[in-house]
């Protein structure tokens, strides 16, 4: 009897928790999206997508995603495989890659505003070689261009390490033996690369797609640090309604789009990604 | 003085049934050995035995007193596990120690008993050395140590040998045997290994598909096997099985040669030989050779006999070649008879 | 096609990998520059005067001034953030640690009706975007009066951390041989005492490295605090609401403070990093 009950109440504490702190959040966020005192309505989503900096919001977010997640996984990929390739000094390499995973993205985004301001890194020295005359400022709200790269690459410099993190994990479990194998029957380098790496590494792949797109959706500090609010990301407009406009409703129905996309984008990575049982390692 | 007895002990996965009502009852001081191939139960017995795991239903006495309700902890046994489970966080000295500790007996006692232990097991210079440090071997010396502190009534023994290499998996058997001899503990030990089975063993409780087959001396288990199953899986090579005709007079045609046999309702029952009880003869059974495999003290010559595979171990000195045919006699009072349908030993008379 | 063949083999083997490693270094060091670059700069501006900060154009060695962080430090609200950061992650940790290490050892451990249910709810923490929940429990917590309070935020960060607790924990419990502790146990110990005497030396270390992480996890976490402290603003809080009003040098300082436990840590943990994400990321 004892021995039964035992794991259910080593679960107990931890189970309460995500029940009182994750799903009756989740559902109460769901409410106050689509409620006004009480009584049902759609209004706050018409308030939301009727708001001008919505669709800019929607659409920079989406293509931040976009621009950022594709360019961590290759380049992830290619520094993975340079470094399970490396004989000394990997442990040393590997530290000093996933040291931006113990960053902050405010820190982020903090550490490139000193490269891209105004009197910033990058302005001295493109004066000092002479290419500009005078300080650009890069980041300034006539500069959308600017801003979405100097974003773009704070999060590229930032997040990749997580996803290097679970590839060089991922690739630790696939035995040495199928690329021994692969190299006897004639493969090239990168034909063992893309025939037996990458298909073996899919699990990897996917947890990290998933969770790299999810907080790709999550871009928040990064932005602010770097633009201001030159540059609205759905995540920042929901901050804005929570505290600035004060109308926790239209931020519920911000939250819920974050999610509805985060959940759209999880489903598919689970579907095209989708390794058989039978087929993993 | 602990006999260990089994009633009706089954075990039940789900949909599957480990084992099927097992009754065993093991001596004081008895080696008895549970041996059969990987699945067949072994260790799960052994497991319900040390509290390891619950049986589904059924009872396990241990020395007098029903034990199946009881903690490990309360069952007075020691056990040797299959990878030594070696307290890796602890020196040798500590990890012999460790039951002890539990038992709060006095350092000094404490002290005498690893010591004992440890020479017992000529290990003494290794104490303060952690499992990390020690190699298969050894740490297989101090998991049989660290159980035989404990002074316990019953030992179990989870394949405590199958890590080992071949030489020093010979070495240790000698020295379990005589050790264990010496602790006059009662001692079941699991094992797929039958050479192993039989050298260390009082009796072997063969395994098969959750179920005792035989438990008998070895000597008993291997000359007579209480069903076929038993002669197929000891010895090796194993037992070779021909199909018999029934003939004339309760006789029975094996090939072309008729034999006195068992009396059965089936019109066709297995006979069987051991491949060391053939030798050639002019009247024997018709065998056409197919492989020659010289291993010293003998040959071991693979045939086909009436379309069957067969095999003989013969002398070395015997000259043979490939497709010959030869005619092998088997002792007459090494045959045994199967029934078809059991699979169940028949008497001859 | 022969003339090709001739010459490719006049090159000896020997070379061709030489520069093939050679080139590999040289990748590996533009990626590590690349990952320490962008810290070295934002340290040489910590490490400037307020002047140097925003002179123009900048040197590329620090002024080696410590007026910045001083600054920094005395600015008001400064050392309480800091204070309530520290905190805050405290309680994460002990939090995300106690109620995921038993979780994780039950996942280990047992098998049993409704284990694949709860991993599943652990796994599909992953798929939402968790800072959301300060939301709703911003209205809950005013209710409760754990608005504004350290603890609040803290129930947050570790809905963050408990799922990664759960699993880094999961896959260190497994990581040791269910033999040992049945050993103890026909030793003469109970289950309790078995964990104790044997399980819980064993994975010690590991289980440091996990709180650490969780403590990284909710010292790093900008949107929940923002959202869920106003008096009691941690580090992140402070620097983001501050941060359209606050001088260039008093940013660099904050992110600088931000950064530097969080590298420490980073390091005391480097060895478990891939183990934890071996089995997390199955």
């Amino acid at each position: 009897m004892e021995k039964r009950s035992l794991p259910y109440l080593l679960l107990l504490p931890a189970t309460l928790f995500l029940c009182v702190f994750f799903i009756y959040p989740f559902l109460l966020v769901a409410w106050q999206a689509v409620s006004q005192d009480g009584a049902l309505t759609l209004e706050h989503f018409r308030t939301m997508a009727g708001h001008w900096k919505f669709p800019t919001a929607f659409w920079n977010t989406m293509l931040l995603a976009l621009a950022v997640v594709p360019v961590q996984l290759a380049l992830a990929l290619f520094m993975a495989t340079l470094v399970t390739r490396m004989e000394k000094g990997r442990d040393l390499v590997l530290y000093i890659w996933t040291i931006p995973l113990g960053i902050s993205d405010l820190a982020a985004g903090i550490i490139w505003l000193a490269i891209f301001e105004q009197t910033g890194f990058l302005n001295s020295m493109l004066v000092g070689l002479g290419a500009v005359e005078q300080p650009v400022a890069w980041l300034g709200y006539q500069n959308k261009g600017t801003i979405f790269l100097a974003v773009v690459l704070a999060e590229i410099w930032r997040a990749t390490a997580i996803v290097l993190v679970i590839l060089v994990a991922g690739m630790g479990l696939i035995p040495k033996e199928y690329h021994e194998a692969a190299e006897v029957f004639g493969a090239s380098p990168w034909k063992r690369f893309t025939r037996i790496t990458v298909p073996l590494l899919r699990p990897s792949i996917q947890t990290a797609l998933i969770l790299r797109t999810i907080l790709a959706f999550e871009v928040f500090a990064v932005v602010i640090a770097l633009a201001g609010t030159n540059f609205p990301v759905l995540m920042g407009e929901t901050y804005h309604w929570q505290f600035n406009l004060q109308d926790r409703h239209v931020a519920a129905a911000y939250a819920l789009v974050i999610l509805a996309i985060s959940i759209a984008f999880t489903l598919v990575f689970l579907r095209t990604l989708r390794v058989p049982r039978e087929a993993q390692i | 003085m602990a006999e260990i007895s089994i009633r009706n002990v089954a075990k039940r996965f789900g949909d599957f049934t480990a084992l099927h009502s097992i009754d065993l009852t093991v001596a004081d001081q008895e080696f008895m050995v549970l041996l059969g191939a990987s699945g067949c139960g072994k260790t799960t017995l052994l497991r319900i035995i040390a509290g390891l795991e619950s049986p589904s239903q059924g009872e396990v006495w241990i020395g007098g007193g029903r034990v199946d309700h009881l903690p490990p902890r309360q069952r007075g046994i020691a056990m040797v596990f299959q990878n030594y489970a070696v307290f890796p966080h602890l020196t040798v000295f500590e990890n012999i120690a460790f039951g002890l500790r539990m038992q709060k007996l006095a350092e000094g006692e404490i002290q005498h008993r690893v010591n004992r232990t440890a020479e017992l097991m000529h290990i003494e210079q290794l104490l303060k050395r952690y499992s990390g440090q020690l190699s298969g071997g050894q740490r297989q010396r101090v998991a049989v140590a660290r159980a035989l502190a404990m002074e316990p009534d019953v030992i179990l023994m989870d394949e405590p040998l199958s890590n080992l290499d071949a030489l020093l998996r010979l070495e240790m058997r000698a020295e379990l045997k005589g050790v264990l001899a010496e602790s006059k503990t009662t001692t079941i030990y699991v094992t797929h290994d039958q050479v192993e089975a039989m050298s260390l063993a009082d009796r072997i409780a063969v395994m098969n598909k959750g179920r005792i087959v035989q438990a008998e001396k070895p000597i008993e288990v291997y000359r007579n096997p209480a069903a076929r199953f038993v002669g197929s899986f000891i010895g090796n090579p194993p037992m070779n099985f021909l199909p018999a005709m029934k003939a004339e007079n309760g006789s029975w045609r094996v090939a072309d040669v008729v034999f006195k046999g068992p009396t059965s309702e089936h019109d066709e029952v297995a006979f069987a030989i051991r491949p060391e009880d053939l030798a050639p003869s002019g009247t024997g059974l018709p065998a056409e050779v197919r492989v020659i495999e010289p291993l010293g003290p003998h040959v071991l010559v693979t045939c086909e006999v009436d379309g069957h595979l067969f095999r003989a171990v013969l002398d070395s000195d015997l000259e043979l070649k490939r497709g010959q045919t030869i005619r092998l006699a088997p002792s007459p009072d090494r045959i045994r008879w199967f029934d078809p349908e059991t699979e169940q030993s028949l008497q001859a008379h | 096609m022969t003339a090709v063949t001739a010459r490719e083999t006049a090159v000896p083997a020997a070379d061709i990998r030489k520069r093939g490693r050679f080139l590999v270094a040289i990748t590996i060091l533009i990626l590590s520059v690349w990952v320490l670059a962008p810290i070295y700069l934002l340290a040489i501006n910590a490490l400037s005067s307020p002047a140097q900060v925003n002179a123009f154009p900048k040197s590329l060695v620090p002024g080696m001034e410590t007026e910045s962080i001083a600054f920094f430090l005395g600015f008001a609200g400064v050392l309480r953030a800091l204070g309530n950061s520290i905190l805050v992650a405290g309680i994460t940790m002990v939090l995300a640690i106690g109620l995921g290490a038993p979780a994780g050892y039950a996942l280990s451990r047992f098998d049993f009706r409704g284990k694949d249910a709860f991993r599943i709810m652990v796994l599909m923490t992953r798929a939402f975007p968790l800072p959301l929940l300060a939301l709703p429990l911003a209205v809950m917590f005013i209710r409760t009066g754990l608005d504004d309070t350290a603890f609040g935020l803290a129930l947050v960060h570790t809905t963050l951390a408990l799922p990664f607790a759960v699993l880094i924990t999961f896959s260190l419990f497994s990581g040791i041989p269910v033999e040992l502790e049945e050993a103890a146990w026909t030793l003469g110990c109970t289950r309790f005492q078995a964990f104790h005497k044997v399980v819980l030396p064993l994975v010690l270390p590991g289980i440091a490295a996990s709180a650490v992480f969780a403590f990284v996890i909710s010292w790093n976490e900008v949107f929940a605090a923002a959202v869920l402290t106003i008096q009691n603003r941690t580090l992140t809080a402070f620097l983001l609401q501050n941060i359209n009003v606050s001088p260039m040098h008093l940013k660099f300082a904050g992110g600088a403070m931000l950064v530097l436990p969080a590298l420490i840590f980073i390091f005391a943990v480097r060895r478990y990093l891939f183990a934890m994400w071996g089995i997390a990321s199955r």
